[in-house]
C-alpha cells in the first residue's frame, strides 16, 4: 500500500515553544490513524502543519511523495508560491472542531465553493455530486438552508461533505465532535465510519475511545509534543506497552 | 379537586410623566413651526424654487458627486485594508500612509489643493508620452471628486479593516483549506460577511457624503448649494432659497436611509431565517421530491 502522508522528523516552535518534536508518522492509502493525547500535546499543531497552516521550523511532510510547501532542488528547499500551496492544501481536506462553514452561503453553496470555484470543475456535474453527498451524510433536504440554522451535528455533517466534494486523498479531522451537545456526537461519528469502511485515509484528533477502538488501524499517543507510542486499538485498552498511555486511557473512559 | 381560575385584570403603570413630556414636545413643536410661519419668510418663493432647473441641476449634480465620490472612497478603502492585512510589508507601508495623510487635513483644504494643483504641477504628462495643462485636466468636476473620494476612502479602509477584523479566523482557514489562496478567501469569503458589519457605517458616511458636497461650492462646483447662492444673489431671498436647499438634501438623505435598509437586508443572507432569501433550484427540488 502506496504512503499518502509521510511526516520526517518535523519540528515546530512558536518563538521560543517547542511545539512538536522530532514527529514521525507515515499515513498508509485506506488507513484510519487517531492521535490521541493530553491538552496542549501539539496534536491541532501536527495536523495544520500537514495541511500547511502552519509551517514547521524543521523536518519535512510529504503528501502523496511531494514535499508540502517547498520545491527540492538539490540540498536546497525553495518555498513555494501561495498558489501552489493553495493547490497543495486542496489535496488534503481538513474538518474543524467548530465546522467553520461559510454563514453567507447556503449548504449546497458551501459544498460547491470548493469543487467549481478552486478546482473549475463543471457545476452542473458537481451539484450532482454535491446532492449525492449530502444524501450520503443524510442531509438531502437541507440543500439549501443557511448554516445558521442547523444544529452543530448537522453543520459538521456539511462539513465533511464540503470536505468530500473536493475529492482528497486524506482528510484530516481535529476533534470534529468536541464541539458538538452529546446526543449529537454520533451522527457525526456514524459518518466518519462509513467513511472510514469506505476506504478514506484519515487521520483523526479525538478523545473518543470508543471511536478509535473501533475504527482505527493505529493509535497514536502525544505528549508534550512527542509521538510517545503506536498501538493497535485492541492492545491500546487491553496491554499497552507504555505506562502514560494506560493512564491516559483509564483516565479519559 | 380543580380550583376555579380566577380572572384578574392586568394594569399597567400609567406613565404620566411620558405623557407630559410628550404634550410638552408637541407644543414648543407648533410653537417653533408658527414663528417660522409668520417670520420673515416668503414661503411662495420656497415653493416656486423648489424645482426650476438651476435647483434640480443643482440636486443633480450633487446626487452624481456623492454617488461618484463614494464610489471612489469604497474603492480605494477596500484596496488600503485589504493592503494593511497582507503579508506583504510593502503594502501594508504604503496603506498606513494613505490613511495617515487623508485623515490628516480637513476636507476643504484638500479640495482646494486638488483644485490648485496647477500651481505645482502648471503640465501633467502621462510617462512623457501625453502632456496635458492641469487646468485643463483639474475642472471643478475632476477636483471635487478626487477632494472628496480621496479622502473618503482612508475614512472607509478603517471601516473595512474592522469589518475584517470581526470575521472568525476559522473562516480564512476553511476558505484555505479547500485550496483557496489568501486573497481568494478574502474576496469570496471574507470581504462578503464583513459587509454585514461594513454597511451600516457605509450608509452613515453616505449620509454624510451627501452634505460634504455642499464643500465642493468654493471650488466653483455647481452643485446644490451653489446652485441655490446663484440664485440669491440675483434675487435677495437668502433663507427662502437656503430652505429650498435644506428640503432636498432631507429628501435625498431620507431616500438613502430607506435604501439602506434594504442593503443591509441582503447582506445579512443566513442571520436568522427571516432575512434568508428564498432559493430553490429545480435540481434539488426534484431530489427533495424523489425521497
Ligand atoms: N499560534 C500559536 N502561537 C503560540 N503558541 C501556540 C499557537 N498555537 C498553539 N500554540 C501552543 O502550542 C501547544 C500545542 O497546541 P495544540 O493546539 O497543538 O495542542 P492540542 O494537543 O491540539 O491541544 P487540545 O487538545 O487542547 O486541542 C500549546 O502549548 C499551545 O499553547
Ligand atoms: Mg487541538
Amino acid at each position: 500500500m502506496s504512503v499518502i502522508i509521510s511526516a520526517e522528523q518535523i519540528n515546530k516552535h512558536f518563538d521560543d515553544l517547542h511545539v512538536l518534536k522530532d514527529v514521525s508518522l507515515d499515513v498508509h492509502e485506506g488507513e484510519v490513524i487517531c492521535i490521541i493525547g493530553p491538552s496542549g500535546s501539539g496534536k491541532s499543531t501536527f495536523l495544520r502543519c500537514i495541511n500547511q497552516l502552519e509551517v514547521t521550523t524543521d523536518g519535512i511532510i510529504r503528501v502523496m511523495g511531494e514535499i508540502v510547501g517547498y520545491r527540492e532542488d538539490g540540498d536546497k528547499l525553495h518555498r513555494l508560491s501561495d498558489r501552489k500551496i493553495a493547490a497543495q492544501r486542496s489535496r488534503v481536506g481538513m474538518v474543524f472542531q467548530r465546522f467553520n462553514l461559510f454563514p453567507h452561503k447556503t449548504v449546497l453553496e458551501n459544498i460547491l465553493e470548493g469543487p467549481v470555484f478552486v478546482q473549475k470543475r463543471n457545476k452542473e456535474q458537481v451539484k450532482k455530486e454535491a446532492l449525492e453527498i449530502l444524501k450520503k451524510v443524510g442531509l438531502s433536504n437541507k440543500a439549501n438552508s443557511y448554516p445558521n440554522s442547523l444544529s452543530g451535528g448537522q453543520q459538521q455533517r456539511v462539513a465533511i461533505a464540503r470536505t468530500l466534494a473536493m475529492k482528497p486523498d486524506a482528510i484530516l479531522f481535529d476533534e470534529p465532535t468536541s464541539a458538538l451537545d452529546p446526543e449529537l456526537v454520533g451522527e457525526v461519528l456514524a459518518v466518519m465510519k462509513e467513511l472510514a469502511n469506505s476506504g478514506m485515509t484519515m487521520i483523526v484528533v479525538t478523545h473518543e475511545i470508543g471511536f478509535c477502538r473501533e475504527v482505527a488501524d493505529k493509535v497514536v499517543f502525544m505528549e508534550s509534543g512527542e509521538i510517545v507510542a503506536v498501538e493497535s486499538p485492541e492492545n491500546m485498552l487491553t496491554n499497552p506497552t507504555h505506562a502514560r498511555l494506560k493512564e491516559f486511557v483509564s483516565a479519559v473512559l | 379537586m380543580i380550583k376555579p381560575k380566577i380572572q384578574y385584570t392586568r394594569v399597567e403603570p400609567s406613565n404620566y410623566g411620558q405623557k407630559i413630556t410628550a404634550v410638552l414636545l408637541i407644543m414648543v413643536l407648533i410653537y417653533i413651526c408658527m414663528s417660522f410661519w409668520k417670520g420673515q419668510i416668503e414661503w411662495q418663493y420656497v415653493s416656486e424654487n423648489l424645482f426650476t432647473p438651476t435647483v434640480l441641476s443643482g440636486v443633480w449634480s450633487m446626487i452624481i458627486m456623492t454617488f461618484l465620490a463614494m464610489a471612489l472612497g469604497i474603492i480605494l478603502g477596500v484596496m488600503a485594508a485589504v493592503a494593511r492585512m497582507s503579508d506583504n510589508r510593502v503594502l501594508q507601508s504604503v496603506s498606513i500612509f494613505y490613511v495617515w495623510l487623508f485623515r490628516g487635513t480637513p476636507a476643504l483644504l484638500q479640495l482646494l489643493l486638488w483644485f490648485n494643483l496647477a500651481l505645482i504641477f502648471p503640465h501633467l504628462s502621462l510617462f512623457g508620452l501625453v502632456e496635458v495643462r492641469t487646468v485643463d485636466v483639474m475642472t471643478p468636476f475632476v477636483a471635487a471628486l478626487l477632494g472628496l473620494g480621496v479622502q473618503q476612502g482612508a475614512y472607509t479602509s478603517e471601516v473595512v479593516r474592522a469589518g475584517i477584523l470581526s470575521i472568525d479566523k476559522g473562516q480564512l482557514e476553511a476558505a484555505q483549506s479547500i485550496g483557496m489562496t489568501k486573497f481568494e478567501a478574502m474576496v469570496r469569503i471574507i470581504l462578503p460577511q464583513a459587509m454585514r458589519v461594513i454597511i451600516p457605517p457605509i450608509g452613515n458616511e453616505t449620509i454624510g457624503m451627501v452634505k460634504l458636497t455642499s464643500l465642493a461650492s468654493v471650488i466653483q462646483y455647481s452643485e446644490l448649494l451653489r446652485s441655490v447662492e446663484d440664485v440669491y444673489y440675483v434675487n435677495s431671498r437668502v433663507i427662502e432659497l437656503l430652505l429650498v436647499a435644506a428640503a432636498w438634501y432631507m429628501v435625498v438623505v431620507t431616500i438613502l436611509s430607506i435604501g439602506q435598509y434594504y442593503v443591509e437586508k441582503y447582506f445579512s443572507r443566513g442571520w436568522g431565517a427571516d432575512t434568508a432569501p428564498q432559493k430553490q433550484s429545480k435540481l434539488t427540488n426534484a431530489v427533495a421530491e424523489g425521497e
